[in-house]
């Protein structure tokens, strides 16, 4: 006997299993999501939650800069140097804004320089964070 | 562009932010984000008062 659930009427969506309920695949959501903080939930009808993705990021970020934190180049120097480009590419767009516009020299002279540098790598991890929860949703392993 | 913050202050800010999207991506509901947001930023702030007295301790 045939279950019953199996032989419903399956929804349009569900013959493509590729794209989220929006219609867009869930590797253009990841990767908007990465460029621009909170894209990747507004492009999935999230907006509360990418509006605050978004401000939370861009203030990190910013707040980053406005401390004289520095901005890491792409390098294969020092590890931690590494580890702190990883980062900051994370923050996508932003990242390269910044590099573009030639911001995020640091100023080894402000202690809180320090803490800006650490903010601007932090805002680019919590963008991957962010860009991969959009994948969830995307792929239905989140509300 | 410069922005002054004291060390607690942008500690709080740093807390803030990544409470914010702790609780966003972590939880499913929004009052479950909520909840485990300002858990996140009570773990950050706290954290960073009990290490300062650690600090000073130690210093002492």
């Amino acid at each position: 006997m045939a279950n019953p659930q199996s032989t419903a009427k399956a929804s349009p969506r569900a013959a493509d299993a590729t794209l989220t309920p929006t219609g867009i695949s869930p590797v253009t959501v990841t990767l908007a999501g990465w460029l621009v903080p909170g894209l990747g939930h507004i492009l999935q009808g999230r907006f509360i939650r990418g509006i605050l993705l978004m401000l939370a990021v861009f203030t990190m970020f910013f707040a980053g800069l406005g401390m004289q934190g520095k901005v890491y180049s792409f390098n294969t120097g020092d590890l931690l140097d590494i580890l702190g480009f990883v980062g900051d590419f994370g923050a996508g767009l932003l990242y390269f804004i910044a590099r573009w516009m030639d911001w995020g020299a640091g100023n080894i002279h402000r202690a809180v320089a320090d803490y800006g540098t650490k903010y601007i790598v932090v805002a680019g991890l919590l963008n991957v964070i962010a860009a991969i929860d959009a994948h969830h949703i995307a792929i239905g392993k989140k509300q | 562009m410069t922005f002054e913050l004291s060390h607690y202050n942008a500690a709080l800010l740093f807390a803030l932010c990544a409470s914010t999207v702790f609780g966003i991506t972590q939880r499913n509901t929004p009052k479950d984000m909520f909840r485990y947001g300002a858990y996140c930023f009570v773990l950050f702030a706290v954290g960073v008062i009990v290490a300062s007295w650690a600090m000073w301790a130690i210093k002492h």
